[in-house]
């Protein structure tokens, strides 16, 4: 068996998925670090002449009312009586252009313009922390969603202004215990389009009046849900907007002179009323600036912003309050608000323009510094760019003020210009998806499941070329990364690592392609007989068969953000479809019945069946009970499903809260007992297998591990479930020890699945020798010591599973039938050898049950029933192909591959998709069970490895047993096999079954058949990421895609790379017993070595 | 020599069809306040019993029920009881399916078995009528060269799309655009009987244009 060229095809394979996932996930997901640090009022910025920056100057205002009007676009609130037949969302705002032309230097109305992604939560943070929020905030954590950055509200709490909230209730999770007062209301039902905003009213006013506040934020929802629901061009868009138009009047009318007025839209909306992407439609908002007294120096003019980003909000309305500017902030102040440096001595007081831009520069280059000194991915050359434009404009100002004269307007524009420059640079790196990336990552995975897909196709050819395919596009492929790289060096100076990858990615794929074309056409021409084989590839009805059908249909359920949210029960249904198919189409062949006397067979028309019908009502009858077994747990498991928030009316499993939360005792101990009944049939139903087949009978290490380790893994969990379980005040004396043993007994069974795990690897054969002593053994001449592979001890069962020949057989493909001459003197085997036809799945099967055992301590107790049922429908599959196989093969279907149709393995990637559902797992970020991080580290960890990969196993644990035990479906059907049936269907008539030790015999359709295997399996999953990447591609706009789409294709990618790594392992097992087995046999029979 | 076949089976699935708008039709104008979203369960058996009461009238004036063996009156009413029975347990059976396909198992018992109802009625009465209270010839009509008729050929048609329909039915239920017809199991039984009326028209027409290739196996 070549082991070299199937790891090294499917090692290619993962790379080129994940090169392809690296780059779009890079163009996709903005990751940004935060900073975790905040400004005070006694901060020194540096260079500094002044002991204090931030809170030196008198503030200008002492109140603000921050009026937030979701969605409010600018094309809202611009007022055109011209027009005579307005749109229902235009000019429903008059008042807002009343009071500016009424008032010029009490108002400002500007475009205001927000950062994608321009969605609710992420615009509060951008206009609260003054920086660009991406999706990933690196530092945030996850279970909860509380902004830890510095921002205003954090500001106006610290130097003890009291801040009113009322609306969305957004805020509340983003701010919690924050706020003096707050009403928030529920945001989630976008139908719903006046519970926050009559909430809000119903308040508002009363508060204002009032005073026991000094910042009110109000954040009306009404227009957002409008626009989402009807859309901006529908009558009852203009009945909310002219219900706002009242809301401002009646608050400017209430309004005190030390007061200002902020009305502003947190972001705009396209012409169907969605936002969440980038086009202007989303992006541009609107900000009106009211204050009864007057604050601005004329009347609008020329050198005012056409357009205000949001960010410059945060510093503005921190020098105006006098509060310092959050220590994360880009943005810029306003200038129009700040008086001109000639008037600072005037009577409003507070900064001047350039003493305010001056702040404001010191405190953005501050956290630059401090951003630069802790992530690196702002480019180099534009950080040293600005830090020399800071370091030029710094000596300016200070040489200026020392020598007391004032500075030149210039300096003023240059600062700004600064500033500009600093946002830009972060805006590039945080806030704007890389199309081209995207693109890029786009075609390489397409590309990636082509090749999957011709990989799977060709692998008997791809074995027999013995990897030849693999060696020209590895080599291209490097050459290509080394060039673009070395050109890359050569133009820019620097390395971009992800273009380097993606160049070397993608020329790998292209020459496979093609290289793949020239051989199909080259075997197409050596053999003709092929020849409308290949070309049926990718007809459409090739495609539509079920087995292909139900990955398309998964696929395309990505698209949705219905089915996504949905998602656990739509794949069960589509296993379980999947699963009704095989019997039918097995009906619809005639195999699931025993022939009924045929008189064209009686004519000798017909070929013998080869199966007897008992056999085959046997073998039905298994089929038929396991798929009710199937069914029976694909139902069952229906019930351990988690909740997502979108799922309105969803109770969450009850089997998901750990043993120690529940509070009734009788339900506790059922609990429990529930638990350690399914853990210890998962451990009594993996030994049975094991004897069933004679696979603990030798003394290896593997069968160490069956005997001894397994058991007691499981006792340890038992034990640990017991000591986590127990109140923390009920046993007071044995305090300590409960402490020690829930430090103690994950650890050990830690210790024990390593150690089992380690046992399995080095010593993988389950097989033990029984030499008979024989007459003729002791002549050394006769070269046939002949052995039998039997799989009991019982000798019911030894006459069932006899492998008489296999040595004859091996001689012969040898040496050629050198052999014949051999004299039978006994017709019993010299050697028996117990478990040898399970030598392969034995330990697999060992090695995922152990594994299992270990992700089970990883959960909470109830999941135990879950990964029993888990085991089950395994078994079930298993069987189900296994019994289809052995159908098909009566009808002489059986072309002596040892080839894995699709079916099953659909079903065994959609049962991984369905168990992590089944499991209590969703594909969002705050429903990950932290919990695993802290089994056996109850006090916490130092680094950040080790609890991620924790939580990683206990999110992924179906991925993972599913991908390990992947090879079981090729090693099922030989584990099953009905004495005979191939035997007849291979032409050695009065073969007895020899289970597994066919796969030695055929070691290069071996190979194929475990290659072919693997690729058809991570494809579908690769299909599946790929749909999802589509999915986060196309719908980027799409409202939900933050929400849905974009966790989705997170958990979607991670839960790939997972199983392609396990898969990878399961298959180098498969290689080890392999190698194992070949030295086995060597031993035995030593004179076959020479 | 099957034209006369075809012709006979196009006019008995129009009939069939034409029973179908009546069932819809009829009790809008007589019941007040009937509709098809609002009232679906009376609809529902509606469709189901003028269905079935057409077919085993058409069926058996047709004379395609098989013959009876003998022809004691015991006989046949024993038959008619397991035909009974078996219409019965296909209920159940079907109620169990789509309890399993994910169905709510308590709430609305009702809805789901009145769609098992609805099912049983279009695609095991056809059984019934063409093949006889006898399970193990329902099994091999399923198979490739199962067929032994014309009729048995368009069974296979019918229960297929029917069952493709109603399965396709289940898919809008998840989708969030709270329509009428995506309350369960409004779209599902939509979809069965989109499944039949297209079964009714795409059986003959199937046959039709593949009458040259069927061969039958004489019993």
């Amino acid at each position: 068996m070549k082991g070299l060229p199937v790891l090294s095809l499917l090692f290619w394979m993962c790379a080129v998925f994940f090169v392809g996932i690296y780059l779009f996930v890079g163009g996709f997901l903005l990751v940004r670090l935060e900073v975790n640090r905040t400004s005070t009022c006694g901060d020194v910025l540096e260079p500094g002449e002044e002991p204090v920056d931030f809170c030196r100057a008198q503030p200008r205002f002492r109140k603000v009312v921050l009026l937030i009007i979701d969605a409010l676009k600018i094309d809202f609130a611009r007022y055109d009586p011209d027009k005579t037949a307005p749109r229902p969302y235009e000019n429903k705002l008059p008042v807002l252009e009343e009071t500016v032309s009424s008032r010029p230097l009490q108002s400002r109305l500007y475009p205001f313009r927000a950062d994608p992604p321009t969605t609710t939560m992420q615009r509060i943070k951008g206009f609260t922390t003054g920086s660009l929020p991406t999706f990933v905030d690196v530092g945030n954590n996850f279970a909860s969603s509380a902004i830890l950055e510095d921002n205003l509200i954090h500001q106006f709490g610290q130097v003890g202004k009291r801040v009113v909230f009322m609306g969305d209730d957004t805020w509340e999770s983003l701010f919690p215990k924050k706020f003096y007062r707050s009403l928030p209301f529920p945001s989630f039902n976008v139908k719903d389009l006046h519970t926050v905003d009559n909430g809000i009213l119903q308040h508002l006013y009363n508060t204002m009046v009032g005073d026991d506040w000094d910042v009110l934020v109000a954040h009306f929802l009404g227009v957002d849900h409008c626009g989402h629901r009807f859309g901006p061009d529908h009558p009852a868009m203009a009945d909310k907007l002219t219900q706002m138009d009242g809301v401002i009047r009646s608050v400017i009318d209430r309004l005190q002179n030390d007061t200002l007025l902020v009305v502003m839209g947190d972001h705009g909306m396209t012409d169907t009323g969605d936002h969440g992407g980038e086009s202007q439609k989303e992006t541009d908002a609107a900000i009106f600036l009211y204050s009864p007294s007057p604050m601005f120096h004329g009347p609008p003019s020329q050198n005012e912003p056409d357009v205000v980003p949001q960010t410059d909000l945060v510093p503005t309305l921190a020098l105006l309050l006098g509060v310092p500017i959050p220590y994360s902030n880009v943005g810029q102040v306003l200038l129009p608000l700040f008086p001109p440096h000639e008037q600072t001595e005037g009577a409003v007081g507070g900064l001047s323009q350039l003493e305010a831009l001056w702040i404001n520069t010191k405190q953005v280059n501050r956290f630059l510094e401090t951003y630069s000194g802790m992530a690196k991915d702002i480019p180099p050359e534009s950080l040293s760019r600005l830090k020399s434009e800071f370091a030029l404009l710094s000596s300016e100002f200070l040489s200026a003020v020392r020598e007391g004269r004032s500075p030149s307007p210039q300096l003023a524009s240059s600062l700004q210009a600064y500033l500009t420059s600093v946002r830009d640079t972060c805006r590039a790196t945080w806030a704007r998806f890389n199309p081209l990336k995207m693109a890029a990552g786009l075609a390489i995975l397409a590309f990636a499941c082509l090749m999957c897909f011709i990989l799977s196709e060709l692998s008997l050819v791809l074995i027999r070329e013995n990897g030849a395919l693999l060696k020209t596009p590895v080599v291209v492929s490097l050459t290509v990364g080394v060039s673009v790289a070395a050109a890359q060096l050569l133009i820019r100076g620097y390395i971009e690592v992800m273009w380097c990858l993606a160049a070397a990615a993608f020329s790998s794929e292209l020459l496979f392609l093609w290289r793949s074309r020239q051989l199909s056409t080259s075997t197409v021409s050596k053999n003709g007989t092929k020849a409308p084989k290949r070309v049926s590839w990718l007809t459409l009805r090739h495609l539509l068969v079920p087995s292909l059908l139900f990955p398309l249909l998964r696929c395309a359920s990505l698209l949705s953000d219905s089915y996504v949210i949905a998602e656990g029960r739509v794949v069960t249904f589509l296993v379980l479809s999947l699963a009704l198919c095989i019997p039918i189409h097995l009906n619809w062949d005639g195999l699931l019945l025993p022939p009924s006397h045929d008189p064209l067979k009686s004519a000798g028309l017909l070929p013998a069946p080869a199966l007897s019908p008992s056999a085959v009502r046997k073998e039905s009858g298994t089929l038929l009970a396991c798929l009710g077994l199937l069914v029976g747990s694909l139902y069952l498991s229906l019930s351990f499903h988690g909740c997502r928030e979108e799922q309105g009316s969803c109770q969450p499993s009850a089997f998901l809260s750990p043993l120690s939360r529940l509070q009734d005792n009788q339900l506790k101990n059922l609990h429990y007992v529930l638990a350690v009944i399914s853990l210890g049939l998962w451990t009594y139903l993996l030994r049975c297998f094991l004897c069933h087949y004679g696979n603990l009978n030798s003394s290896g290490g593997t069968v160490f591990t069956a005997r001894w380790i397994l058991p007691l893994l499981s006792v340890c969990l038992g034990l640990h479930w017991a000591v986590s379980a127990t109140p923390e005040d009920s046993f007071r004396n044995l305090a300590e020890l409960i402490h020690l043993a829930q430090l103690a007994l994950p650890r050990v069974a830690f210790c024990l699945l390593g150690l089992g795990l380690f046992l399995i690897w080095l010593d993988p054969l389950t097989v033990f020798v029984k030499t008979r002593t024989q007459a003729s053994a002791k002549s050394l001449t006769l070269p046939t010591p002949r052995y039998r592979a039997s799989i009991g001890i019982s000798p019911q069962a030894e006459l069932h599973h006899l492998i008489p020949q296999i040595y004859q057989r091996m001689r012969r493909s040898l040496d050629d039938g050198d052999l014949s001459g051999a004299s039978e003197v006994d017709n019993r085997p010299a050697v028996e050898a117990y478990g040898l036809g399970t030598v392969y799945s034995a330990p697999l099967l060992l090695f995922s049950g152990l594994l299992g055992i270990g992700l089970l301590l990883l959960h909470p107790e109830g999941m135990a029933l879950s990964f029993l049922l888990l085991l089950l429908e395994t078994g079930a599959l298993l069987h189900i192909h296994a019994s289809s196989t052995t159908l098909s093969g009566l009808h002489g279907k059986y072309s002596g591959g040892f080839n894995v149709p699709w079916t099953p393995v659909v079903l065994w990637s959609l049962a991984a998709t369905q168990f992590f559902h089944a499991t209590g797992h969703l594909p969002t970020f705050p429903s990950i069970q932290w919990g695993a991080a802290f089994v056996g580290f109850p006090e916490g960890h130092t680094g950040t490895i080790l609890p991620a990969s924790l939580v990683t196993l206990n999110t992924f644990a179906s991925h993972i047993l599913f991908a390990v035990s992947c090879p079981l479906l090729l090693f099922w059907p030989l584990v099953c096999e009905v004495r005979g049936s191939r035997g007849r269907a291979c032409g050695d008539d009065g073969e007895d079954a020899v289970m597994e030790m066919r796969l030695r015999e055929n070691p290069q359709m071996f190979s194929s058949a475990l290659l072919q295997l693997s690729t058809r399996y991570l494809l579908i999953h690769g299909a599946q990421v790929f749909a999802s990447v589509c999915a986060a591609a196309i719908l980027r706009r799409h409202l939900m895609v933050w929400k849905v789409f974009a966790p989705k294709l997170m958990f979607e990618a991670s839960g790939f790379l997972v199983s392609s790594v396990f898969l990878l392992i399961g298959v180098t097992l498969v290689l080890r017993v392999d190698v194992a087995v070949g030295q086995w046999f060597k031993r035995l029979i030593p004179d076959v070595s020479r | 020599m099957w034209d006369h076949e075809i012709r006979a089976m196009a006019s008995t699935h129009a009939i069939i069809a034409a029973s179908v708008f009546m069932a819809t039709v009829l009790p809008a104008v007589l019941v007040p306040g009937f509709s098809v979203y609002g009232t679906h369960l009376l609809w529902l058996y509606s469709v189901s019993a003028a269905v079935t009461a057409v077919s085993v009238a058409v069926f058996w004036l047709l004379g395609i029920t098989p013959p009876a063996k003998k022809h004691t009156l015991g006989y046949k009413l024993s038959r008619l009881l397991r035909s009974c029975l078996y219409f019965f347990l296909s209920c159940l059976f079907f109620h169990t399916v789509v309890v399993l396909y994910g169905a709510p198992l308590i709430e609305s018992a009702l809805e789901t078995f009145s769609l098992a109802v609805l099912l049983t009625s279009l695609t095991t009465l056809r059984c019934l009528c063409v093949l006889g209270p006898n399970v193990q010839a329902w099994i091999r009509v399923f198979s490739r060269h199962g067929a032994m008729s014309v009729w048995d050929t368009c069974l296979q048609i019918t229960v297929a799309c029917t069952l493709v329909g109603a399965w396709v039915g289940a898919f809008p239920i998840p989708l969030d655009w709270d329509r009428p017809w995506q309350v369960w199991p409004v779209s599902c039984s939509f979809g069965s009987l989109f499944g039949y009326l297209t079964g009714l028209v795409a059986a003959p027409a199937w046959i039709h244009y593949h009458r040259k290739q069927l061969t039958y196996k004489c019993k």
